[in-house]
């Protein structure tokens, strides 16, 4: 700002000067070249204001060309030549992948809701706001199962062709043997309770851990595992926990599978998480739910 | 493509490969895929061979992967050899390398979200697969960008095609399937430790067995010609 100031006062009281004043402002020489320009004859500073800059620039790469020691300049360039062809590649992939991505993990949302919930041909996607409520959001505009991966706490509702109510679904997490697992869980809002499970990520050990998703036995758990509010409708009254083989008692609990008992854990804490964090919204929006979807 | 401008002396290969520009043979790009192997003679990249190959198509997938970047970072270090300053090497190596794998990994994520899962972090991990950066270091930074391309694509081959003779047998004997496909009865009970990290090592071991016996009995039949011919 103040550098540039005395630049239309110079080229007006010198106007042959104009070439030096354009390029001033692309390289910003020091004051005294500017005080250097204007006492000498007009014709000798485009001369000394285009050499300032040029004697600047070669001058650190020409010093240290010949000493082979840090060629700092080439360095920084060549670094920064790199980070931009980079930076330039990761963007260009990015933007083209991401529309598919998301549009992919949409689908995969979209299917995996509708295979538990048996019936459903539509779903909506709500979103449990501050106040514990349900409101609606656009899957598109929510990023699709990003925010549920993220536990975000999407719940999605299945509806029939005549836009009845089949069924609610929302995913959990719990750890288990070698980290998350996330489980999609279907729930019946009348009986209030969890009917189906299906695992969607998991990086438990295979054959042991991914009993989870195919045991017969272990999946009767979850065909009506208790979920029901406790009477200030905040909470379960049973938080739903996983018991040692053949100690199941209550509906609420979970028959671990012998030898894989760390990852039937993670499936009673994705199922307890889930269900405390979803079905008192669920409870509470449940005539926001039940009315016909437009 | 510019053969005339290369000095004469590269015609020789084999002697100093590390100084020499080559010149494109066969050989350049056969090398990766048995001589210099990179998994079965080099034994170079343990970690992705090991983790990811319990199934075909996840060692497909993380072998393609890999030739991907092999052929990307070492086009784009070859294309800039001249002005990455030897101090600097090392870092501009691995922004490359890392800005390719970035790439890969977003490629794999919208063709199948499936391969993408169960190839996890290792397809981040491709970063520090050393023959990524050995490749760089040794062959690109002081070759011309044709030889580097094919020389690239047949390391990045022999590396998918070590994966998948790992990927294959374990996931035959640990799973009875083929790229998912049931290939025996119901009668088949899966060999469950092939598709758990000591499989890898197994099958690693018995590949390795092999190759280490075939090299063998070549060595020894050059042998016995070399003494009958001496012995006329």
């Amino acid at each position: 700002m103040s550098a540039s100031l005395p630049l239309p006062g110079a080229a007006a009281a010198t106007p042959a000067t104009s070439s030096p004043v354009a390029q001033a402002p692309i390289n910003p020489a020091p004051p005294s070249v500017l005080q250097v320009e204007t006492g000498t004859p007009a014709p000798a500073s485009p001369g000394l204001a285009t050499a300032a800059p040029a004697t600047s620039g070669l001058g650190t790469s020409g010093s240290a060309t010949p000493a082979p020691a840090t060629p700092g300049l080439a360095m920084l360039a060549t670094l920064g030549l790199i980070a931009a062809i980079s930076g330039l590649l990761v963007a260009t992939a990015y933007e083209y992948t991401a529309p598919i991505i998301a549009e992919k993990e949409r689908l995969a949302t979209e299917a995996a809701v509708l295979r538990i919930l048996p019936g459903a041909v539509a779903k909506r996607d709500f979103l449990i706001d501050a106040e514990g409520r349900l409101t609606p959001v656009d899957p598109a505009a929510a990023g699709g199962a990003g925010a549920s991966a993220a536990g975000g706490g999407l719940v999605y509702a299945g509806y029939d062709a005549q836009g009845q109510l089949q069924g609610l679904a929302f995913t959990g997490v719990g750890t288990g043997y070698a980290g998350p697992v996330e489980v999609l869980f279907a729930y019946d809002p009348q009986r209030q309770l969890i009917v189906r499970s299906k695992v969607l990520k998991s990086t438990e050990t295979p054959g042991f851990g991914d009993k989870l998703d195919t045991d017969p036995v272990f999946l009767k758990n979850l065909e009506a595992l208790d979920a029901r509010l406790d009477a200030t409708g905040q909470a379960l009254a049973n938080p739903i926990v996983t018991v040692k083989n053949g100690t199941k008692t209550q509906p609420w609990q979970i028959d671990a599978i012998t030898g894989a008992t760390l990852s039937s854990r993670a499936m009673g804490k994705a199922a307890n998480q889930a269900a405390q964090r979803a079905a008192p919204a669920i409870q509470r929006s449940l005539g926001l739910l039940t009315q016909p979807s437009p | 493509m510019a053969e005339a401008s290369q000095p004469a002396a590269g015609a020789k290969t084999a002697a100093d490969p590390f100084n020499r520009q080559e010149t494109l043979t066969a050989d350049t790009f056969l090398r990766g895929l048995w001589e210099e192997n990179p998994v079965f003679v080099m034994l170079l990249g343990m970690c992705p061979v090991l983790a990811v190959t319990n199934s075909a198509i996840n060692a497909l997938g993380m072998g393609l992967a890999t030739t991907f970047v092999l052929l990307g970072s070492g086009a784009l270090v070859s294309l800039l050899r001249h002005w990455i300053p030897k101090q600097v090497r090392i870092a501009s190596y691995i922004v490359i390398i890392a800005t390719f794998v970035t790439v890969v990994d977003y490629a794999i994520h919208a063709i199948s979200l499936e391969l993408y899962a169960s190839l996890g972090a290792f397809i981040q991990l491709i970063v520090v697969n050393c023959i990524i950066l050995g490749r760089a270091e040794a062959y690109a930074s002081n070759q011309r960008l044709l030889p580097t391309l094919v020389n690239g694509l047949g390391m990045g081959l022999g590396f998918t095609l070590a994966l998948f003779s790992l990927g294959a047998v374990r996931e035959i004997l640990g799973n009875g399937t083929l790229f998912g496909m049931q290939l025996f009865g119901d009668s088949f009970q899966p060999w469950l430790v092939m598709i758990l990290p000591p499989g890898g090592f197994f099958v690693l071991g018995a590949w390795l067995l092999l190759f280490a016996w075939l090299k063998q009995r070549r060595e020894r039949r050059l042998l016995a010609a070399a003494g009958a011919a001496a012995h006329g």
